[in-house]
C-alpha cells in the first residue's frame, strides 16, 4: 500500500457511479469542467442496472431497446473516453455543508476531498421486510426482490423454487419473470393496494405472459416454516386495507418476495443538514436541482424515485450542467418560487424554481385517476392546464414550464399543481 | 361473440391500452387507443404472431455469470426454448458486451449476445 | 472427560461457563443449536433492572439487585456496550400510584439505590414525549440497558479463550450416572463430566428430567417485541415500563445501546417451547399500549418485529438447586434473568464451594475481552493504521450501520465462531440496519462461505435447513 494521501480536491464530486451520477459527470464534462472526481461504492460503473438484466431501458434517451448494462455502459464508454476520474469500492461516509466528501477505500483508507461542488447520486433501496411487520416466523426465504435479483442475475444463485411475490412494483414483476425463467413456479403477486404499483407493460409481460395471478387487494398475513419457509397465508383486505379473516388462504411456498417500493437513499444527505421533502424522501431542490446548500446537487432516483432510468438520466444532466455554472459563479437566484400540491399530486420535483428558465416539473399522483387535468396555478391565475385520460401512482408525470410563463410570475410567488375533473 | 380484444402495449414504459377490433373472418378491422405507430404494430403482432425478446444469464467457463439477450424478439411460444439453449451453453471468461453467444436460437432468426462484460 | 459440562449457551450458561474458567477445571458448554445465545437471550427486553419487581425475600430479589450492580464492570470487562439510563414505571391513576409507592417500598427492602416518586410536570422535564395520559411515574436511576446477546457471546467467547470448549448442535437427549461420571449424549455423541449445569432456558425441565428430577415444570411465555429505526431511538432516554396493574403487567418502550427504540414485549403463555412466531393481534396489542406510554411512536419506522420466549419456571422463583450430587439446575430464569445472570454465576460456583467441590483458581485466567465493534469507535488516524496493514477494513459490506469486510471477517474468525448470515449479523449488527440486508446479504454469504470452506449454497440464514439459497441457476455443465 502506498502512503495516505489524505485530503484531495476537486472542482465537482460526484456521489454514485450509477446512471445519474455518470450522466451528471458526463454533463459536466461536456460543458468544460475537467476537474471532476466520481465516487462509487461497488466494484464497477453502473449502479443497480448491472442487475437489470432485462429490457426496456433508454427508449427515450437513445431511441432503442436496451437492457439495464448496456445502458450503463453507454455512460461508462463515455465516462471512461472522456477520461473522467472515478474511484470504485469508495464508501462515502460524510459530506458536510463546507462540501467536504469524507470517504474511504482499500487503497486511500479513510481520506477527504475539497469540493467547490458535489452531486448526490447514491440511489435509493428497497424498502424492507421488517416495515411490513408480518406476523409468524423468522425463516430464511425471504428476500427483497432486489436482493434476489441480484443472487440470480450475478451471482448465478436461485434463492427458491416456489415463490409468493408481495407488492407489485416494477422489479418484483421483473422478478417473477426472471424466476419463472429460471425454474421457479411463481404462485401469485399480492397488492395491496387495489391497482398495481408497477408499469401497466410490465403486469403484460411478466405476469400475463405466464399466467401468473396478481391479487390486487391482497397482502400476506402469516409467515410459515421454522428453518426455510415452507408457506404464507394471504388475505384480501378490505377499503381501509385490514385483512378479511374469511379471505384467509395459506399457500405453500419456499420464497417470498418483497417489492413494496423504494426510498431514496439519504442518509449522508440529513447527515449534512440539508433539509428533505417528507413525501419523495429526498433533497429539497430547485429547477436546476440545488438542494438548500448551495453547491450541493442531487439527481436521480436520490432525488425521488423514477419510473425510468432515462429521466433519471435526463434529471442528471441538469445537475451535471447547474454544478458547472455554480463554480464558475454563473448560477443565478433571480426568483424564489415556491411549489405545493393538492394532496391528488403527491410531490413535485422541484419543489422551489429559483430563475426564470425553462423547467420540466416531474410529480406523480396519489391514485389512479381518469379523465383529469393537470392545473398549474399563481394564485387564481392559470398558467398552464394540460388534459390526462389517465393517470397512475406508477407512473411519473411532467409538464414544462417555459421561461415565459415563469418570468410572467411574481419573484416570490407559491405555484399550485392540482388535479382537477374533467367534465364529460 | 368476442370481436375484440384489449391489449396494453409493451413496446414503452406508457402501456397504452389498445383495442384490436375483429371482423367475422378474424382478420383485424381496425386498431385504436395506440399513440404512436410502434403500438400499432404491437397490436398486429400481438394478434397475428406474437414476440418477445428474452433475457437471461448463461454460465461461462469459471462459474461466474454474464447477462445475454436475444438480439431481436423471439416468437413467444418459443421463450422456454430459447432459455433451455441459453442454460446449455457454456461461454468463455473473456465475453464481452455485443459478443454473440448463440447463433439463431432455438430455430429462430435471433442471435443470443453478450449484455455485459465479463 | 471434563470436569464441568453447562448445558446451554445463553447468556446464564454462558457466565456461569466463564466463571468456571476462572478455576483450574476443564470445561464444556453443549448447545443444541447451531449458535450460542439463541434462546431467551436472542430476544428479550435488554434491559438491566433496578430490583424493585421480585418480592422481597426471593432469590429473584437478592440476584437481581446483586447483578444489577455487577452488570457496569462485567460489560466493561467483556467489551460489551453498557448504558445506565435509568428506568421509569409510568402511572395513569390514583390506584398506580399507589402501586408504585409499593414498588418504592419493596424496591428499599431489596436494596435497590436511587429510586424516587416523580410527578407529570417534574416527569415531563426529563421525558417530553411521556404519554398524555400519565400523570406519575416511579423513577430507578440504576435503570440500565445492555445488548443481551452482545453479553452472551461476549462471555462465552471468554470462557472459549479461557480454554472452555464449545459443542454446537449438540442436543442433550440422555444424561447417564455412573458413579461420580456424568454421560451427557446427544444423538451422535457423548461428553463425559463430573459435573453438569443445566442452563437449557425453556427446556431446563425437560433436561431435569432425564436425571430424575421433576420438581418443576419451565413453561415458555411470548413476548413479542417490535424494533424501530434508529431515527425514532431518542424519542424516550429511559426505559418507560408501564404500572402494573388488574389489566396486566404493561409493556416496555426503551432505547437500546445501539441506539434503536424497542417496544415489548407481550405475555401469552404457550404451550410449544418452539414456537416463536409472531402475531398480529400480538403485534396490534403491543403497538396501542406503547403509544400510551409515550406519544409519537412512528410505527411505519419498525424495521423488525420479533418474539423471545421467556422460561417461566413453576415456582415463581429462580430455581437454583441440586437435585441430586454434582448436577446443578439453573432453571425457570426468567425476567430479570438477563440482569441476574452475572449474579447466579457467582451463586452457583459458591454453591459448588460449599459442596465440597475442589475450585482451586486458575492464575492465567484473563476476563478481559475486546470487543468486536471496536472498529467503527477509532478515531480516523487509528482506523487508517488498521486499514493500512489489512484493507478489508477500508470496505464496506453494510451500508446502513457502516461494518466493513474486515469486521465480519475478524468476527467470523473470533470464538465463538459464528456459522450462518444470523450469526454474523449478531456479532457485528451487519443487515441490521434499515435495509435489513437487503444490499448486503449476498456479499455476507460470500464471505462466510470463502471463509468457513464450504460452497455459497451451504449457507444458512440460521443453522439447520434454513438455507439462503436452495441451489445454483441451472445453466451450463458447472
Amino acid at each position: 500500500m502506498t502512503e495516505l494521501n489524505n485530503v484531495r480536491r476537486a472542482d465537482l464530486v460526484v456521489i454514485g457511479g450509477g446512471p445519474a451520477g455518470m450522466a451528471a459527470a458526463v454533463a459536466a464534462y461536456e460543458k468544460g469542467l475537467r476537474d471532476i472526481l466520481i465516487l462509487e461504492r461497488d466494484d464497477n460503473l453502473g449502479g443497480i442496472l448491472r442487475q437489470c438484466i432485462h429490457n426496456g431501458f433508454g427508449l427515450h434517451r437513445f431511441g432503442e431497446e436496451l437492457t439495464g448494462p448496456e445502458y450503463a455502459y453507454r455512460y461508462e464508454k463515455q465516462v471512461k473516453e472522456y477520461g473522467i476520474p472515478y474511484m470504485l469500492n469508495t464508501m462515502v461516509i460524510d459530506v458536510d455543508e463546507n462540501k467536504v466528501v469524507t470517504a474511504m477505500n482499500r487503497e486511500c483508507g479513510i481520506f477527504t476531498v475539497e469540493a467547490k461542488a458535489v452531486i448526490l447520486a447514491m440511489g435509493c433501496r428497497e424498502r424492507p421486510k421488517g416495515a411490513l411487520n408480518i406476523a409468524g416466523t423468522r425463516p430464511a426465504g425471504i428476500y427483497t426482490a432486489g436482493t434476489a435479483q441480484k443472487f440470480v442475475n450475478m451471482k448465478g444463485l436461485m434463492p427458491g423454487r416456489e415463490v409468493v411475490i408481495l407488492g407489485s412494483g416494477d422489479i418484483g414483476l421483473i422478478m417473477a419473470r426472471r424466476m419463472t425463467l429460471e425454474g421457479a413456479k411463481v404462485k401469485a403477486v399480492c397488492e395491496l393496494m387495489p391497482y398495481s404499483g408497477g408499469l401497466a407493460r410490465n403486469i403484460e409481460q411478466c405476469l400475463n405472459d405466464f399466467g401468473i395471478p396478481l391479487m390486487l387487494s391482497h397482502t400476506v398475513v402469516e409467515i410459515h416454516g421454522k428453518d426455510r419457509l415452507t408457506a404464507v397465508t394471504i388475505a384480501k383486505v378490505d377499503e381501509s386495507r385490514r385483512p378479511i379473516p374469511e379471505t384467509f388462504e395459506t399457500i405453500p411456498c419456499d420464497t417470498l418476495l418483497l417489492s413494496c417500493g423504494l426510498i431514496p437513499e439519504n442518509e449522508l444527505t440529513k447527515a449534512s443538514g440539508i433539509r428533505l421533502d417528507r413525501v419523495t424522501g429526498g433533497a429539497v431542490v430547485d429547477g436546476e436541482r440545488e438542494t438548500e446548500i448551495p453547491g450541493i446537487f442531487a439527481c436521480g432516483n436520490v432525488l425521488h424515485v423514477h419510473d425510468l432510468v432515462d429521466y433519471v438520466s435526463e434529471e442528471a444532466v441538469i445537475a451535471g450542467e447547474a454544478a458547472v455554472k455554480y463554480i464558475r459563479g454563473e448560477k443565478s437566484h433571480g426568483m424564489a418560487l415556491n411549489l405545493v400540491t393538492d394532496g391528488k399530486i403527491r410531490y413535485t420535483v422541484p419543489q422551489k424554481i429559483t430563475s426564470a428558465e425553462k423547467t420540466k416539473v416531474y410529480f406523480r399522483v396519489a391514485n389512479v385517476y381518469r379523465d383529469v387535468k393537470i392545473v398549474v396555478k399563481e394564485g387564481e391565475r392559470v398558467i398552464l392546464e394540460r388534459k390526462k385520460q389517465k393517470v397512475a401512482p406508477g407512473e411519473m408525470e411532467t409538464v414544462l414550464l417555459s421561461a415565459d410563463m415563469l418570468a410572467a410570475c411574481d419573484k416570490n410567488a407559491t405555484i399550485s399543481f392540482s388535479l382537477e375533473e374533467v367534465k364529460k | 361473440m368476442a370481436n375484440e380484444r384489449r391489449l396494453t402495449c409493451i413496446v414503452c414504459p406508457k402501456g397504452c391500452d389498445l383495442v384490436v377490433e375483429f371482423d367475422d373472418t378474424g382478420a383485424i378491422k381496425n386498431i385504436s387507443g395506440y399513440t404512436c405507430p410502434r403500438g400499432k404494430d404491437y397490436a398486429i403482432a400481438e394478434c397475428t404472431a406474437p414476440v418477445r425478446t428474452v433475457t437471461s444469464t448463461v454460465r461461462c467457463e469459471d462459474g461466474e455469470v454474464v447477462a445475454v439477450k436475444t438480439a431481436k424478439p423471439i416468437p413467444k411460444e418459443k421463450i422456454f426454448e430459447v432459455m433451455a439453449a441459453i442454460n446449455k451453453v457454456v461461454a468463455p471468461n473473456t465475453l464481452k458486451i455485443g459478443d454473440v453467444v448463440i447463433e439463431k436460437v432455438a430455430g429462430t432468426d435471433a442471435d443470443v449476445v453478450a449484455t455485459a462484460n465479463r | 472427560m471434563f470436569d464441568y459440562v453447562v448445558i446451554g449457551a445463553g447468556v446464564v450458561g454462558g457466565l456461569v461457563a466463564r466463571e468456571l474458567t476462572k478455576y483450574r477445571l476443564s470445561v464444556c458448554i453443549v448447545e443444541k443449536t447451531s449458535d450460542v445465545a439463541m434462546g431467551a437471550t436472542r430476544a428479550n427486553s435488554a434491559i438491566v433492572h433496578a430490583g424493585f419487581d421480585a418480592k422481597e425475600g426471593t432469590l429473584k430479589a437478592k440476584l437481581n439487585v446483586q447483578g444489577s450492580e455487577m452488570m457496569e464492570d462485567l460489560c466493561s470487562e467483556l467489551g460489551v456496550k453498557y448504558k445506565r439510563n435509568g428506568s421509569l414505571v409510568v402511572g395513569f391513576n390514583e390506584e398506580d400510584e399507589a402501586t408504585l409507592h409499593s414498588l418504592i417500598e419493596r424496591g428499599e427492602k431489596n436494596g435497590v439505590k436511587g429510586l424516587s416518586f416523580v410527578r407529570r410536570d417534574e416527569l415531563v422535564k426529563i421525558e417530553p414525549n411521556i404519554g398524555d395520559g400519565v400523570t406519575c411515574a416511579l423513577r430507578a436511576e440504576t435503570g440500565a440497558i445492555v445488548c443481551p446477546y452482545e453479553l452472551c457471546i461476549a462471555a462465552v467467547g471468554n470462557a472459549m479463550d479461557n480454554g472452555a470448549e464449545l459443542k454446537l448442535n449438540f442436543e442433550v437427549k440422555n444424561i447417564e450416572k455412573c458413579g461420580d461420571v456424568y454421560r451427557i449424549s446427544s444423538e451422535n455423541e457423548t461428553v463425559e463430566a463430573g459435573a453438569v449445569i443445566n442452563c437449557a432456558g425453556v427446556y431446563s425441565d425437560d433436561i431435569a428430567r432425564l436425571v430424575g428430577d421433576d420438581s418443576f415444570s419451565v413453561r415458555p411465555r411470548r413476548g413479542e417485541y417490535m424494533l424501530l429505526d434508529k431515527e425514532c431511538g431518542s424519542l424516550v432516554g429511559h426505559t418507560v415500563f408501564r404500572c402494573p396493574s388488574k389489566m396486566g403487567k404493561g409493556v416496555l418502550v426503551s432505547p437500546t445501546v445501539d441506539g434503536n427504540l424497542l417496544l415489548g414485549p407481550t405475555a401469552e403463555d404457550i404451550d410449544d417451547k418452539n414456537d416463536t412466531s409472531t402475531t398480529p393481534k400480538g403485534l396490534s396489542h403491543l403497538s396501542s399500549l406503547a403509544s400510551e406510554q409515550v406519544k409519537g411512536i412512528q410505527l411505519g419506522k419498525v424495521i423488525t418485529s420479533f418474539t423471545g420466549l421467556r422460561a417461566t419456571g413453576s415456582t415463581g422463583d429462580f430455581i437454583i438447586n441440586s437435585p441430586i450430587d454434582g448436577f446443578i439446575n439453573c432453571a425457570g430464569v426468567e425476567s430479570p434473568g438477563l440482569t441476574s445472570a452475572p449474579a447466579i454465576a457467582k451463586y452457583v460456583v459458591e454453591m459448588l464451594k460449599k459442596s465440597g467441590r475442589e475450585l482451586k483458581e486458575n492464575e492465567r485466567f484473563n476476563g478481559v475481552r475486546r470487543p468486536l465493534h471496536y472498529f467503527r469507535e477509532l478515531p480516523v488516524e487509528k482506523k487508517n493504521e488498521i486499514i493500512k496493514e489489512n484493507p478489508d477494513y477500508a470496505h464496506v459490506v453494510c451500508r446502513c450501520e457502516t461494518v466493513t469486510a474486515g469486521e465480519i471477517i475478524e468476527a467470523i474468525r473470533t470464538n465463538p465462531k459464528p456459522t450462518s448470515i444470523d450469526g454474523i449479523k449478531r456479532r457485528t449488527r451487519a443487515s441490521m440496519g434499515r435495509c435489513q440486508g437487503g444490499f448486503c446479504t449476498p456479499y455476507m454469504v460470500e464471505l462466510l462461505a470463502r471463509e468457513m470452506g464450504v460452497p455459497v449454497t451451504e449457507i444458512t440464514k440460521s443453522g439447520g435447513e434454513s438455507y439462503i439459497n436452495v441451489g445454483k441457476t441451472e445453466k451450463g455443465n458447472i
